[in-house]
């Protein structure tokens, strides 16, 4: 030490300064507090969710509540959480059951047309002053609750070919637009992008404008082949990473709003990697039902029906070059163009309306500007012409391949939804009419909305527990807890004596503050986290043994009973601190490579170190400080 | 309470032989079986079809076997899970049908059969994801192990590392060997619970590493041996408190704790018990066959000004 210091006052051995018992005492109050709402627990509820704009009004609620009254039904409380969110929790779960079906029935008269969720939830019974300070019990994993996990594989060689697609047609456009003439060509696709090839005197300025127009989203660049000079043009690196990450996030929006008709309160739906979609929906059994809803993927295309050749045209006639024949959405033949005048990517969306006029039902369609912009092109040009949209689903195509079953693509089908007239010139706002009833306009528009997908996914894992499965891991997690942390605390009382009951007390707030800081950080509960925990109680102590074992190696050395206390909480400092240190590397590398259960297991593990490290130093010490500090002491009790 | 006496003076070295042969052979055992027989991979890494199901009275094992070989279901194996009335069947990717539609067909197919049937939990993992699994857990061993080394080596010194790492290996491999001998389902959590072996094994090595390298600086005389045995004497009390406080909850959770983490529970118990053996025994053995002496330990002396100019 170089400069004195005079202020710093020799602390007596064994105590510790005020302002420490503060800082203890103030986190275990604040862990307490927030892990409280864990013993409240949660209680069965049923959630009442409008859908689109609809709202849950109190006449709505009133009858709800009225009919549950009548069937005796356990009801708790109502609480309107919003205007188009309900929530009623109930004491037990016959009730839960009864009143999902009655609220069901009352709210959602036609099922076909259902304009509300009816959902089963768990509600936590946190008090009303502790939810306001922000407490909030754990939430529990599918595997403790029951329910479905699903992780989605978004197909990007679709989207990237999609992409491709569209690139051809730009740039089609670009060349034919051409101030001084029409420049002709042939477009050949590659992998990731496309060669043109033109005549060579229009070679320079076809590259010209092909770099303004679309430099920002290929790359272009003039390349020889076989002594003919093309233009490549590839999308860049960045280019690509936007094509996933929109064909990801519009997935999961598709999937977030097919999810509602499941009747899930609390669907979590996130990206996982590159182009992979997790989809967990708690309380959920029926897998092949939500299967049926979340993966009936499809993509939208506009197309011009080709009405010159539909004159004469009789089903199974050869269609001419370019045309292709479908059913329309009557089962009558009709011959629609290949080509694709807008893609279901440009929809920002579609809802059902009525006519501003007649008020008739129809369906309103909002495209975005580039969407906008080839559909006033479009519609320019063929008013009274019709206009079809055609949704293509694509379900997983497996062929068996050395005795192995393999993914090999995406099997299309295409089905007309709609074929209107085109009444006059729209862009980006337009609706569609037709002898449509209200339900009709429903399925319309949410057809039509489904078919903004850029790119077919399809299920790659799938884990489905059921109620009783969730229920007994619960009750068989929580029973190992209590027992090991109970053979642990007798175990250490037994053995160190007065020392094992201060040991014990560190254990006991060690599980408060991972409590505390997994309802905080507002982590999943699943069963190997619980595992974790257990896991951690029988490693905490590990920290207090090593100072435990010092003290009595001091005390036999004969050293006098402070000083031996002072010496072993010093000397065991450092081999606690890399000791743990090497377990959180092992924690932190199950977090950044395990996926769900490892992960579950890692968060508790790395929490459960970082709170034994603060219990087994700090707080252990500062309870033997206020046995043994600041007096002569002759015996220690270890 | 004391377990030991107050001061332990075990020759732990002499015995260094017999250990070394009984860890050879363990070793060897590991890795033959590892090699013939290879580990029963569960669903996670293989890919295909689990389903857990339960039925209202004890299950006819064969009886279920039967109906799934008459629904031309192929290569499911058909086993008791925790209770007679549990029942859990693992099933490949069938010929006739999509993956993911296997579980809900055996199921439909079991429940036309008896009504009674429930089913608890039903899992399908394509094959892709389950490669990526398999890849992904050896990826996190040896990154785990790296991490580990590297920092062993920053806060002791290389042999020390190579000696905690070597215990680690050995802790790992015999701990798979266990699982490949009795083939118990390998999957996903007893991965995890094989990486939390890694790092209480550590834990423990670590421990005695740090009082060696304590004793080494503290005591100016005794053989690089000698001292060895002085520490592993010392921390001995500790290393055996803490496997048995560690071991009493591993054991609830192996009899309470249910089916579902059962395989973890005991990956970790015989972690816990190979690996308190391995820092006694491994660990130090390793270092001190490398040579480690007084001197690699002392703080390093700090260079003389000049000192790169001088001459020989």
């Amino acid at each position: 030490m170089i400069f004195d210091q005079p202020n710093q006052v020799q602390r007596p051995i064994n105590t510790y300064p005020k302002w420490k018992y503060f800082v203890i005492v103030m986190v275990i109050a604040i862990a307490a507090l927030y892990a409280l709402p864990n013993i409240f627990g949660e209680n069965p509820a049923v959630q009442l969710t409008g859908l689109r704009d609809t709202q849950v009004t109190s006449d709505q609620l009133n009858s709800v509540e009225e009919q549950w009254q009548q069937e005796n039904l356990n009801l708790i409380a109502i609480e309107q959480q919003n205007n188009q969110k309900v929530v009623a929790r109930f004491s037990d779960i016959d009730s839960q059951l009864k009143a999902q079906k009655s609220a069901n029935d009352l709210l959602n008269p036609d099922s076909k047309n259902a304009n509300y969720v009816v959902a089963q939830n768990l509600a936590p019974a946190t008090p009303d002053w502790l939810s306001g300070l922000g407490g909030k019990p754990m939430k529990l994993g599918l595997d403790l609750r029951g329910g479905i996990y699903f992780l989605m594989q978004v197909d990007m060689d679709k989207a990237i070919e999609k992409q491709i697609e569209q690139i051809s047609s730009d740039f089609k456009r670009t060349l034919l637009d051409d101030d001084e003439g029409r420049i002709r060509g042939r477009i050949e696709t590659i992998e990731n992008g496309v060669l043109l090839q033109v005549k060579p005197k229009d070679i320079e300025r076809a590259y010209g404008n092909l770099y303004q127009a679309h430099q920002d989203r290929v790359l272009l660049e003039r390349i020889t082949r076989n002594g003919i000079d093309l233009i490549r043009a590839t999308f860049t690196p960045t280019r690509l990473q936007e094509i996933s990450d929109a064909a990801v996030d519009q997935n999961r929006l598709i999937l977030s709003e097919r999810v509602n008709s499941l009747g899930v309160a609390e669907p979590q739906i996130q990206r996982q990697g590159t182009d992979r979609i997790v989809v967990q929906l708690p309380g959920v059994q029926d897998s092949a039902l939500a299967k049926q809803v979340l993966g009936a993927t499809a993509t939208l295309e506009f197309r011009l029906v080709n009405e010159e050749a539909m004159a004469g045209f009789t089903a199974g006639q050869r269609p001419p070059a370019g045309t292709t024949e479908f059913a329309d959405e009557n089962g009558f033949p009709i011959l629609i163009y290949d080509e694709v005048k807008v893609t279901g990517e440009h929809l920002i969306d579609s809802y059902p309306g009525q006519h501003p006029e007649n008020q008739q039902p129809i369906v309103n369609v909002k495209l975005d500007s580039v969407g906008g912009g080839k559909m006033l092109e479009t519609t320019v040009k063929n008013v009274g012409n019709r206009l079809a949209m055609i949704l293509v689903e694509s379900q997983p195509e497996f062929e068996i391949i050395d005795g192995e079953r393999k993914l090999v693509g995406s099997n299309q089908k295409e089905r007309v939804i709609s074929a209107p007239n085109i009444n006059g010139q729209f862009s980006t706002d337009f609706y569609i009419t037709g002898q449509f009833t209200p339900a009709e306009t429903k399925d319309l528009a949410l057809n039509l909305r489904s078919g903004a997908l850029v790119a077919p996914t399809f299920f790659i894992e799938e884990r489905t527990v059921g109620p009783t499965l969730g229920a007994e891991n619960i009750e068989k997690g929580m029973t190992s807890v209590i027992i090991g942390f109970a053979l642990v605390l007798v175990f250490m009382l037994i053995y160190y004596k007065l020392f094992g009951l201060v040991a014990n007390i560190a254990l006991t707030l060690n599980l408060v503050l991972i409590t505390a800081i997994m309802s905080i950080l507002g982590a999943t509960l699943t069963l190997p986290g619980i595992a974790g925990i257990v896991l951690t109680v029988g490693m905490a102590v590990d920290a207090n043994v090593l100072i435990f074992e010092r003290i009595r190696e001091e005390l036999r050395a004969g050293t006098k009973p402070a000083q031996a206390i002072d010496k072993g909480y010093a000397q065991a400092l450092s081999t606690i601190a890399d000791a743990n240190i090497t377990t959180m590397i092992a924690a932190i590398i199950l977090y950044a490579i395990g996926t769900g259960p490892v992960k579950g297991f890692a968060i508790t593990l790395f929490v459960g170190i970082l709170t034994s490290m603060f219990t087994a130093i700090f707080v252990s010490r500062g309870i033997v400080n206020l046995i043994y500090g600041g007096k002569t002491v002759n015996k220690l009790s270890i | 309470m004391q377990i030991l006496n107050q001061n332990t003076k075990i020759n732990f070295l002499k015995l260094r032989k017999i250990a070394m042969v009984f860890s050879a052979l363990l070793i060897i055992a590991s890795i033959s079986s590892l090699v013939m027989r290879g580990l029963n991979f569960g669903l996670d890494f293989t890919g295909g079809t689990s389903v857990e199901i339960q039925y209202g009275q004890a299950a006819d094992l064969s009886s279920i076997r039967q109906q799934l070989s008459d629904g031309n279901f192929k290569g499911a194996v058909v086993q008791n899970f925790g209770t007679s009335q549990d029942v859990k069947i693992r099933i490949p990717d069938q010929d006739f049908m999509p993956g993911d539609q296997v579980g809900v067909a055996v199921i439909d197919l079991l429940k036309s059969n008896d009504s009674s049937v429930v089913e608890k939990y039903k899992g399908y993992v394509g094959p892709v994801v389950g490669e990526e699994l398999k890849e992904q857990g050896v990826l996190a061993m040896i990154v785990a192990l790296i991490c580990i080394m590297i920092y062993v080596a920053l806060r002791f010194e290389w042999k020390f590392s190579l000696g905690s790492v070597a215990a680690l290996a050995h802790d790992v491999i015999i701990t798979l060997g266990f699982f490949s001998i009795t083939q118990m389902e390998f999957d996903l959590t007893v991965l995890a619970a094989l990486l939390a072996v890694i790092g209480y094994s550590l834990n423990d090595t670590i421990v005695v590493f740090d009082r060696i390298r304590e004793n080494f600086l503290k005591m100016r005389k005794g053989t690089s041996e000698d001292i060895i045995n002085i520490s592993l004497n010392q921390t001995l009390a500790r290393t055996l408190m803490t496997s048995i406080t560690t071991l009493l909850v591993l054991l609830a959770l192996f009899f309470f704790g249910g089916e579902t983490i059962h395989a973890f529970a005991t990956a970790l118990i015989v972690g816990v018990f190979i690996g308190t053996y391995s820092s006694i025994y491994v660990a130090s053995i390793v270092a001190l066959a490398l040579g480690v002496k007084k001197e690699d330990l002392m703080p390093p002396e700090v260079e003389k000004e000049g000192a790169e100019f001088d001459l020989p």
